[in-house]
C-alpha cells in the first residue's frame, strides 16, 4: 500500500511466453546462437537480457538469464549460449534443444547496461569471452539505425577458436574499431603477444578519458574487476563505466 | 499448461534445501555490480543515518567496531537466480544503530560509496532482520563483496543488501533506488518471486 508511492511508474508484469527455436548457429566450438520466435515481441534495448525457463516432463523447472545478442527484428530474438561444463542449463540449450522445440522466455529486463541510440558520446566496449554478447547487440543496433557514434571494441579471448561473431566483426562497419586481445594463443604473425588485457591496451585501443566515452565492460568477474579498475586508474569517471559480470555459476 | 522443453531433465535440487521459486543453489559467491568496485579505506569510512527532519547520526569505523556485533548465518537469494545457503557474517544490527534515532519515517533509501542506492520499508531493517556487516566467513569483507561494510538484509533479494554502504536516509515517502528505477521490483521478496516491476 504505502509502496504505491514508487509505483506511479509503469508496472506491467513481464509475462512468460512460449518461444520456439527457429534456427541455431555455431559461433565457436563451445557457443551456439539460438534464434527464437517470440510472437508479439515488443523489442528491446541493446544490452538487455531475458529470462529463460525450462520445464521437464515431470514438472521440474528452472530459470537462467541470457543476454540478447541480436538487434530488434520483429518477432525474432537471438541469444548466444556458451556451454558451461557441468552446467544444468547451458549444455541442454547448446547441444540438445532442436529447431521446433520450445522454451519459455520473459523480458526484456534491465535498464542500466544498455546503449540508447540517443547517446551521442563515443562508446568503449570491453568484452571478456562470452561477455561480448550484449555488446554485440549494441554494435548491431548501431549498424541497423545507421548511427555515426564512434564505437571501439576491445575483445579478449583465449585464442582464435574462442572468438564469437568473428566474421561479422572482421567485416566491421564504418566508425567501429575492433581490437582482439588474445590471452593464450594468437593467430600467426600477430603483433601483440598473448597475454591478459593491460592498461597499455586500453591507452592504445580505447578512448582517452577526456573524450568522456561511456564504457561498457562485460565478462567474468575477474576480467571485469581488472578492466574497470584500469579504466578508473586511467581517469575514466566511475559513473561512465557500466559493468555486467558473468559468475562461474552462470551455467 | 506449462511448456515442456523436450528432453530437458535438469538437476533436481537437494530436497533438504528450501529454494524460493525460480532459484537454484550455487556454492561459490558470484559478484554482481553495476560499475567499478569503489575502494574505501576504513580510515575514511563513515556511516550516516539522516532522518526526515535532517538530523544526522554518524559512525566512523572505530565507533562501529565498538558496538556489539552479531554473527548471523543466513541464506542469500540473488535476483539473477542463484541462492547460497548458510553464509556466515559478522555485523552490527540496525536495531542497535537506529536505537536512539527519532523518526516518523516509514521508508529508507540506502546509499553506497560509488553512488548506488536501494529503497525499502524501514520496518524491513528492524527487529533483527538487517545488519551493517563487516566480516564474511571469518575474514574482513572483501571490496568486491562490499567491504569495508555492506548492508545485509537477507530476507529480500540481494540487491537490497547494498555493498559499500555509506548511509541510510529515513523518509516519509518512498523513493526508488538504482535497480528499482531500472525495471526491478520495488520490494523484492524472493519467496513471492518479486524480481521485476509488476511481479
Amino acid at each position: 500500500m504505502a509502496r504505491t508511492a514508487v509505483s506511479g511508474r509503469l508496472a506491467t508484469r513481464l509475462r512468460w511466453q512460449a518461444a520456439a527455436l527457429i534456427e541455431r548457429r555455431e559461433e565457436s566450438p563451445t557457443a551456439q546462437t539460438l534464434a527464437f520466435d517470440l510472437p508479439g515481441w515488443a523489442g528491446h534495448l541493446p544490452g538487455q537480457h531475458v529470462d529463460v525457463r525450462l520445464t521437464a516432463e515431470d514438472g521440474y523447472s528452472t530459470q537462467r538469464s541470457y543476454s540478447i545478442a541480436s538487434a530488434p527484428d520483429a518477432d525474432r530474438v537471438e541469444l548466444t549460449v556458451q556451454r558451461v561444463p557441468d552446467g544444468e542449463v547451458s549444455p541442454y540449450l547448446a547441444d540438445d534443444l532442436m529447431v521446433g522445440d520450445a522454451v519459455e522466455i520473459r523480458g526484456p529486463v534491465g535498464g542500466w547496461f544498455v546503449w540508447r541510440p540517443e547517446q551521442l558520446e563515443p562508446v568503449l566496449l570491453i568484452a571478456g569471452g562470452s561477455g561480448v554478447v550484449p555488446l554485440m547487440s549494441m554494435i548491431r543496433v548501431r549498424g541497423m539505425i545507421g548511427s555515426r557514434v564512434p564505437f571501439r571494441l576491445l575483445y579478449s579471448v583465449r585464442d582464435p577458436a574462442d572468438r564469437l561473431y568473428g566474421p561479422e566483426l572482421d567485416r566491421g562497419a564504418p566508425g567501429l574499431d575492433t581490437t582482439w586481445v588474445y590471452t593464450r594463443g594468437t593467430p600467426d604473425d600477430w603483433a601483440r603477444p598473448a597475454g591478459r588485457l593491460t592498461p597499455d591496451d586500453l591507452v592504445r585501443w580505447g578512448w582517452p578519458a577526456d573524450f568522456e566515452p561511456t564504457c561498457y565492460v562485460c565478462g567474468p568477474t575477474g576480467f571485469v574487476e581488472a578492466a574497470a579498475g584500469m579504466l578508473v586508474a586511467l581517469g575514466h569517471h566511475p559513473d561512465r563505466i557500466r559493468t555486467e559480470r558473468f559468475g562461474p555459476s552462470g551455467g | 499448461m506449462p511448456i515442456i522443453s523436450r528432453g530437458f531433465h535438469g538437476r533436481k535440487p537437494d530436497p533438504g534445501r528450501k529454494l524460493p521459486p525460480g532459484q537454484y543453489e550455487t556454492f561459490d559467491f558470484p559478484v554482481l555490480s553495476a560499475g567499478p568496485t569503489p575502494r574505501v579505506s576504513r580510515d575514511d569510512w563513515k556511516f550516516t543515518v539522516t532522518t526526515e527532519s535532517g538530523a544526522r547520526h554518524q559512525w566512523d569505523w572505530g565507533r562501529l567496531m565498538a558496538l556489539p556485533a552479531e554473527r548471523p548465518t543466513v541464506d542469500l537469494h540473488c535476483v539473477t537466480k542463484w541462492s547460497k545457503f548458510g553464509t556466515h557474517w559478522e555485523g552490527v544490527s540496525l536495531d542497535v544503530l537506529l536505537e536512539d534515532v527519532e523518526t516518523e519515517a516509514e521508508f529508507a533509501l540506502v546509499h553506497s560509496y560509488g553512488g548506488y542506492t536501494t529503497n525499502l520499508p524501514l520496518e524491513d531493517l528492524l527487529d533483527g532482520k538487517a545488519w551493517i556487516a563487516h566480516r564474511y566467513d571469518g575474514e574482513e569483507l572483501a571490496a568486491e563483496h562490499g567491504g569495508p561494510a555492506r548492508l545485509l538484509v537477507p530476507h529480500l533479494y540481494l540487491w537490497k543488501s547494498a555493498k559499500w554502504v555509506s548511509g541510510i536516509q529515513l523518509m516519509l515517502e518512498d523513493e526508488a533506488g538504482f535497480w528499482e528505477s531500472a525495471g526491478y521490483h520495488e520490494y523484492g521478496d524472493p519467496w513471492r518471486e518479486q524480481r521485476y516491476q509488476g511481479d
